[in-house]
């Protein structure tokens, strides 16, 4: 298990993205996959820089576990801002066309679609959003 | 990490794309839009060199598309899987032109 703590802000976005990386690269991560994951971590972390905390700021945990048979590995999001559940809002509408389009809600729907599973908890005062995503 | 490349002749634009299309680097895309699309009538966004696109990528491609759609026409050209498969599962795929 590796883990690292940064400000819930969005201009640490990159340096998150890499760290996951490095731990993706060790386990021969396929390309496709290391990219998926890294919008999930875009839409992810940009959620928790915007939501999760006042303009006092807050910082959060990323932690990186692996699973065998099958393979995967399984990323937790964790930081202690207000409650917010970001699997509770309604998928976005797909049809609509260009002018109607909102898109809010997009994000957090391409992270359900692209992940093997996306599961929150608020627990000890604490945000937990946890991916999992097979690499075999 | 995104590199923007433009070259423009008369109403058409060409923007090439190199790197990440995501949270920390799509206002500059969109600062780059803003300043070129008064006047364009033929928008090319190259995506050959484009890594990957999240949802606040999407979001300024869908603002250039509805600029687009009341002055003339945005295509979007060598998109790879990965991008591709992001424009599917979010149904962009219906509202951009795309080439593969």
């Amino acid at each position: 298990m590796k883990e690292m703590t940064a400000a819930a802000r969005i201009e640490s976005i990159p340096a998150v993205t890499a760290f996951v990386d490095e731990q993706l690269e060790k386990l021969n991560c396929s390309r496709k996959v290391q990219i998926q994951i890294a919008v999930a971590i875009d839409e992810i972390f940009s959620n928790i820089a915007r939501y999760a905390y006042g303009p006092e700021g807050g910082e959060a945990t990323i932690r990186v576990e692996t699973e065998e048979d099958p393979a995967a590995v399984v990323i937790s999001f964790i930081d202690q801002g207000r409650p917010f559940d970001p699997l509770a809002k309604p998928d976005p509408d797909l049809l609509l066309g260009p002018e109607e389009r909102d898109i809010g809600g997009l994000g957090i729907y391409l992270v359900k679609k692209t992940m093997d599973d996306v599961h929150y908890e608020y627990s000890g005062g604490r945000n937990i959003l946890t991916i999992r995503k097979q690499i075999g | 990490m995104l590199k923007i490349n433009k070259t423009a002749d008369a109403g058409k634009v060409n923007i090439s794309l190199e790197g990440r299309l995501d949270t920390v680097t799509s206002p500059e895309l969109d600062a780059e839009l803003k300043e070129i699309l008064e006047g364009t009538t033929e928008l090319t966004l190259d995506f050959a060199g484009l890594e990957y696109v999240s949802s606040a990528g999407l979001r300024v491609l869908l603002a250039a598309q509805k600029t687009m759609m009341n002055q003339g026409t945005l295509k979007i050209v060598n998109v790879n899987d990965v991008v591709m498969e992001i424009f599917e599962v979010t149904g962009f795929t219906d509202i951009l032109k795309i080439e593969p």
